[in-house]
């Protein structure tokens, strides 16, 4: 596919999407709700067979987004698709780990970066943050204060003596 | 692990008996056979997303070169790439050369030390020793031009921050002559070496299916035969305009990523030669003053593979968001595909394939054993380092 066969074909997409915005040359961008994004980013793996290079998750502070970025090697284009949550109680959108195991790392840092839920993911355990990190603190949610990592007070009675 | 522990489980990690970084790979065995696999990684996150948001744009290129010491050029050039795309800025000719000679530099030396770090993983010293011997000059090099072995800090929005002086330009070829020569040695010695074959073939193999499946990139993707390279797909710094090959093999196993990996040196080689014979004159910068509202991505093919970064600004001085994605970031996931139903002998060959890159770089103080007194502290490393550098380029340059 060429570019023009490209753009085409991601109007196959069009009624699932808000906008498609092209800024600059081989950079586009496709907005969507995120009930929306599971099927556009299927859409984008399985039919234009689009590489799968990573997500980003962005706190709009009215807001969330989740940007999933993919390269479509042949033209050297990134089609990124942006996904808006708009509910800021509980965030959440679907998995697409069940279709594209390389997206499985990333939904979990997301989740434990932002406390965005992916519900349909295999394994939602903790990636980036430590285990005794507390609960409900996101550290990249711009209404959270950045606290400092909890130390844990070494136990005194199991000092090695010299 | 939450995981009922009804089979054996072997854990590699999270001091690594091999690789220097920390990372835990639970296997769950069948007699020899590794049935399962579990990883945890993070045992180094240094929240680099997190700071990034608390620097100016122009703080951010040194912040990220220590994502990786190895990859240490790659992460600013993705970075740099993605500012210039929301300003809109184009870079003189002459610094895109550069930037150019500087990253295939670093893949030299980066393939150089994954072959070295490979012989010694499978008890093959003399390939260690040999692959890092003449992985030293590429360093010397680039110290020559940078002053630095890895963190060069030499790109920045707009350029490069320093030039490569064109009398430097002849002696960089003849040494180049020569790396080449050492080099080309070097890979046939390891390409033609049975034990090597006997070792490497038909172990870890991650088949076509499954390196899309997980997107893998890089000397990865390359040695399970998918031609991708950023270089080539989505030309950045000025690859367009040389000419070299993109390797790939079809085997997927350990001894494919090699291949890929030794012959990767003699394109980069030939990349640096032609950049430097063609080097144009003219700045190396220009000025940039604001950084508008606005999101760009940026893109470079690290060694290691296709290093990803987002940046969004709002019109400030900080980007609001900042996303770096290093290759190994996808490329560790995928051992769930090469390892099970590995032998567990084969299992730390195939993890170290992929050339695994955490995060590395940590400060280094030499400290007495007895009395606790620090003997030789980052000050004086960091004032013996600059005269090394110094004697480097009075005698050579």
């Amino acid at each position: 596919m060429n570019k023009q066969e490209l753009n085409n074909k991601l109007t196959q997409v069009k009624d699932k999407l808000i906008a498609i915005e092209q800024k600059v040359d081989n950079r586009i961008y496709l907005l969507c709700e995120a009930q929306n994004a599971y099927d556009v980013n299927k859409f984008l793996f399985e039919d234009v067979s689009a590489r799968f290079v990573i997500a980003t998750g962005i706190d709009d502070e009215d807001c969330f987004e989740v940007l999933y970025h993919y390269s479509y090697d042949r033209t050297g284009c990134v089609i990124t698709i942006k996904a808006f949550i708009r509910d800021r109680q509980q965030p959440k959108i679907q998995s697409i780990a069940p279709f594209l195991p390389g997206a499985e790392w990333i939904e979990r840092e997301i989740h434990d970066l932002f406390g965005i839920d992916f519900p349909g993911h295999p394994d939602m355990r903790r990636l980036i943050l430590a285990d005794d990190w507390p609960d409900g603190v996101y550290p990249l949610r711009k209404d959270t204060s950045r606290p400092k990592p909890v130390v844990s007070v070494p136990d005194s009675s199991r000092e090695v003596k010299e | 692990m939450r995981r009922e522990m009804k089979k054996p489980v072997l854990v590699v990690g999270p001091m690594h008996p091999l690789q220097e970084e920390m990372e835990c790979f639970h296997l769950t065995v069948d007699g020899e056979k590794v049935t399962d696999i579990d990883m945890r990684i993070s045992y180094n996150h240094r929240g680099i997303e997190g700071i990034s948001e608390t620097l100016q744009f122009d703080q951010v290129p040194f912040l990220v070169s220590r994502v990786c010491g190895i990859c240490s050029a790659s992460h600013p050039l993705a970075y740099i790439q993605a500012v210039e795309e929301i300003a809109g800025v184009k870079p003189p000719e002459r610094a895109l050369y550069v930037r150019t000679i500087i990253n295939e530099l670093e893949r030299i030396h980066s393939h150089a030390l994954w072959v070295g770090l490979a012989g010694h993983f499978i008890g093959y010293d003399t390939v260690f020793m040999w692959a890092w011997k003449y992985r030293e000059p590429v360093l010397d090099l680039l110290e020559e031009i940078t002053g630095n072995r890895n963190n060069y800090g030499n790109v920045k929005v707009g350029g490069c921050r320093e030039d490569i002086p064109d009398e430097l330009i002849p002696k960089m070829l003849k040494d180049l002559d020569e790396i080449e020569k050492k080099m080309e040695m070097l890979i046939n010695a390891v390409l033609d070496d049975p034990i090597i074959h006997a070792r490497l073939k038909g172990v870890g193999v991650l088949s076509r299916e499954d390196a899309i499946k997980y997107a893998v990139t890089g000397p990865t993707a390359r040695g399970s035969g998918l031609e991708i390279d950023v270089r080539r797909d989505d030309p950045y710094a000025a690859y367009a305009d040389l000419d070299w090959n993109v390797i790939t093999q079809p085997e997927g196993d350990v001894f494919a990523k090699t291949v890929v990996r030794l012959l990767e040196i003699l394109e980069a080689i030939k990349i640096i030669r032609q950049a430097a014979r063609k080097l144009p004159g003219g700045p190396i910068a220009i000025q940039v003053k604001d950084i508008p509202p606005g999101e760009g991505t940026g893109r470079a093919e690290a060694p290691r593979g296709e290093t990803f970064h987002y940046v969004r600004s709002d019109g400030g001085n900080r980007p609001v968001r900042h996303k770096v994605r290093a290759p190994s970031f996808v490329n560790v996931p995928s051992f769930r595909a090469s390892c099970i139903g590995a032998d567990i002998a084969d299992v730390t060959i195939t993890l170290a394939a992929v050339d695994p890159c955490y995060s590395c770089t940590e400060r280094l103080a030499v400290v007495d054993g007895k009395d606790r007194k620090v003997i030789c502290d980052s000050e004086e490393l960091l004032k013996l380092s600059r005269e090394k550098t110094e004697r480097i380029r009075g005698t050579k340059g």
